[in-house]
């Protein structure tokens, strides 16, 4: 099925080759900070994670577009997003993807990356991330090519198949899960210790998720004679539309706790964030307008006839995506170290050096999405006909 | 258990040329007998060690003595007030130190006068908890220890410190400016790290484990006697357990329960 | 065969490309590895471990060693006790034959750069001869500090 990749237009290979000069960029880029370690990243002492962890961390979230098509089909037998279930499979590969190598180009030693396998440390929430975000990527990788390969068939896919369906299902909200969990227990970290971390990523994820799977099938509709269906990509607008909903609630409600108690320790990265503190103000334009994308998102996927129009429903996830970014991908991991435990403000920015490596996986994950959708569309036009 | 003169004398001198340098001493000492003095020495066991900083005795002369034995000794690299910085133990005003019990009429000297940091070696390790290679772990003895040949970088245990004690060697610290270290590495006998791995302070465990004080103890008591105070919190009859049960003490965020056992006497 | 011109051509590449690296220095000698005892190893005659023991396995006894020094605390090593590894090693013959004998029951400071290079200081003429024949670049040196040599 893979040969389906290397026949396109040339618009296909344009938009490949775009992506693999960004990757090849990004390898320079990285030799680069293999050798001289990271400290051409903004990074430092006090703000020890930043980007790279930050695009992880919204990327796991984006891994659950999968799910949300999932699990109607299969658990609920809502057969109308049968022609959705690959493309949403195959999206969760390419966000593992990503997120994998986000947490590889990130590391200070990245030779000894086996040493989590090596001396497995179940004490330790990484480790039991390293699984399961693993386990997703081979569960729907075997899932979306078993599936994929009995359609070009015209038979149906095995049991084991089946089964592994439904184990992904669960698995999916493990990801997520997991994940914030590695912030949701650092007791020093006021603004991740909160019992509503796992469940904000959950619903940041199953709006982002989906909102993008929306918008790359409305690209679908346009470049391929494939057709996901308007309808079903309606309801996937539904579905954005209630988990925006919960995931602003969510975040209001964390707003609430801060500030009506009035703990320092909880008010102070809200403050960074929103308002600047101690002269560190690179944050703030950010946030706002991450504020303003999600009310943008929200009016337009909450009255029906925004949600029912293909052209406001794209502009609507796209607001998703822009404010779920900026929110996961810029305010929480740097949020979370500022101020640090001494109640000291450390600025942090990302360089170009990381701007550029960040790019780069970002195109590969990109480039994985292409190939597996082109594998994916070019087979279902073929079935189709 | 408790130590009469004599005993106290003869660990005292054991400690002292064994302290003047690992291959000296080795070679002044015959084998069988070295290892027979080592294990004699009680501070090589305990089951819990834990550190008391007399504060009101402390000046900043005898904090600067302490960070500057503690950093040479160990190569630690000096690069500077940059946001890279590699420190193991440093000074830090009360504000900073305890922000959740610092208020605007708190008494001069406790605002003047800056604390002096380091790992607390946790009871209850948050750090140890995260780390998913155990490339830091928790001794027996209570030391929370550093693995250097094993940390992958990954620095979720600086996200797990509440304390702010680990730092990362963001570059290769032999490329540390040549201006601020200027013979670097200063201690030919410990090893530098390499880029990519995190580092604190260990108590000295190479010390200990030669029946030595941690040298920011010996250094700063060299000044002041008794002033930083070593020894065994499990033990009722060590020095710390005494110090404890006369003054009072305070610890960073006790309220996290992660147990530290860096007291202060305030 | 379909497509074979392009076939053919490409595996020709793809070959001269594989067996490039026994082309490129046809015909040199690489100069043998030569490595140097000072007269303080000379000396002490014998290592912590037998010689022929040594040679084949000094990375095992030092991976012990690490192991052992930093995340077991015991920082002595004992030459009667040996490590699991020599054990093992001398069921299979290295502890006879050739070398000088090991004292029993000597006790050695574990450190490369202590112990090891107190001996063996002259790193360029001795580790180095055979590391950089087989193209050997060990990463203890990033951290563990080389012994000053007057070149």
């Amino acid at each position: 099925m893979l040969d389906r990749a290397i026949k396109g237009t040339w618009n296909y290979w344009g938009w490949v080759i775009f992506l693999l000069a960004l990757i090849g960029t990004a390898i320079g880029f990285y030799i680069y900070q293999f050798q001289e370690g990271l400290r051409i990243t903004g990074m430092g002492r006090d703000v020890s994670w930043g980007f790279y962890i930050a695009q992880f961390t919204y990327l796991v979230g984006v891994a659950a577009s999968g799910v949300m098509v999932v699990l109607p089909y299969y658990l609920h037998d809502y057969k109308a997003f049968g022609r959705l279930t690959i493309l949403g499979e195959f999206m969760a590969v390419a966000a593992v993807t990503m997120c994998l190598l986000f947490i590889f180009v990130d590391l200070g030693y990245p030779r000894r990356i086996m040493n989590v396998i090596f001396y497995p440390t179940p004490n330790s929430i990484l480790f039991w991330d390293m699984i399961v975000l693993n386990g997703y990527l081979f569960l729907n990788i075997l899932i979306g090519w078993n599936v994929l390969s009995a359609e070009r068939k015209g038979i149906k896919y095995g049991k084991l198949v089946k089964t592994l369906i439904y184990i992904s299902i669960p698995w999916a909200f493990s990801i997520h899960t997991v994940t914030a969990f590695l912030y949701a227990g650092l007791p020093g970290r006021h603004f991740w210790l909160t019992a509503i971390m796992a469940a904000r990523f959950l619903a940041s994820a199953f709006c982002s998720g989906p909102a993008l799977l929306i918008l790359v099938c409305l690209i679908i509709r346009k470049v391929t004679r494939f057709d996901p269906g308007k309808e079903q990509i309606r309801t996937l607008g539904s579905i954005v539309a209630y988990a925006m909903i919960l995931n602003v609630f969510f975040f209001l409600l964390e707003l609430f706790t801060a500030f009506y108690s009035q703990i320092p320790g909880h008010m102070h990265s809200f403050e960074v964030l929103f308002t600047g503190m101690e002269g560190y103000t690179k944050l703030v334009p950010w946030m706002w307008t991450a504020t303003g994308f999600a009310f943008i998102a929200l009016i337009l996927l909450i009255v029906p006839a925004s949600r029912r129009n293909l052209n406001t429903l794209a502009a609507g996830c796209a607001s998703v995506v822009i404010a779920t970014w900026i929110d996961k991908g810029l305010g929480l991991i740097i949020g979370g170290f500022t101020p640090n435990p001494f109640e000291r403000v450390t600025p942090y920015w990302p360089t170009t050096p990381e701007v550029i490596i960040t790019l780069g996986v970002w195109a590969t994950g990109f480039f994985v999405l292409t190939v597996l959708f082109k594998i994916a569309v070019s087979i279902k036009e073929e079935v189709a006909a | 258990m408790s130590m009469n003169r004599r005993e106290f004398l003869k660990i005292a001198g054991v400690s002292t040329l064994v302290g003047i340098g690992g291959k000296t001493a080795f070679q002044l000492l015959a084998p069988g007998e070295v290892e027979a003095q080592v294990a004699a020495a009680p501070l090589t066991k305990a089951k819990r060690w834990a550190m008391v900083i007399d504060m009101p005795r402390m000046t900043e002369e005898i904090m600067d003595k302490a960070i500057e034995a503690c950093h040479r000794i160990h190569n630690v690299p000096d690069l500077g007030k940059v946001k890279e910085a590699i420190f193991w133990i440093w000074k830090e005003d009360y504000e900073h130190a305890f922000p959740g019990q610092t208020h605007e009429y708190i008494k001069e000297e406790i605002k003047e006068k800056p604390f002096l940091l380091m790992c607390n070696h946790c009871a209850n390790p948050p750090c140890v908890r995260v780390c998913p290679t155990k490339a830091t772990w928790q001794r027996e003895d209570g030391v929370v220890m550093m693995d250097q040949h094993r940390c992958i970088g990954c620095r979720f245990c600086m996200a797990g410190c509440p304390f702010g004690v680990r730092s990362f060697n963001w570059g290769d610290p032999r490329k540390a400016p040549k201006d601020l270290n200027p013979d670097f590495p200063p201690n030919p006998e410990y090893p530098t790290r390499s880029k990519g791995v995190v580092e604190k302070c260990t108590f000295c465990a190479e010390r200990l484990a030669r029946g030595q004080l941690p040298a920011c103890v010996e250094a700063a008591n060299a000044m002041e006697k008794d002033v930083m105070i070593f020894g065994d919190l499990a033990d009722p009859n060590s020095a710390v357990r005494e110090v404890l049960k006369k003054h009072y003490t305070i610890r960073r965020k006790p309220e996290l329960g992660s147990e530290p056992n860096l007291f202060f006497i305030v | 065969m379909y497509d074979g011109g392009k076939i053919i051509v490409g595996l020709i590449i793809g070959l001269g490309l594989l067996v490039s690296p026994f082309f490129y220095d046809l015909g040199q000698v690489a100069k043998p590895p030569d490595p140097q005892l000072t007269p303080k190893a000379k000396e002490a005659g014998a290592c912590v471990a037998p010689t022929p023991y040594m040679r084949s396995f000094h990375m095992q006894l030092l991976d012990d060693w690490r192991n052992t020094v930093v995340r077991d605390g015991d920082r002595f090593y004992d030459t009667g006790k040996g490590t699991w590894h020599l054990k093992v090693a001398d069921f299979f013959g290295y502890k006879t034959d050739s070398g000088p004998t090991v004292p029993e029951g000597k006790v050695h400071y574990k450190s490369l750069q202590v112990t090891c290079m107190d001996c063996h200081s002259n790193k360029s003429k001795f580790c180095d001869q055979c590391h950089n024949y087989m193209g050997i670049a060990p990463y203890c040196w990033d951290c563990h500090i080389a012994p000053k040599e007057n070149q």
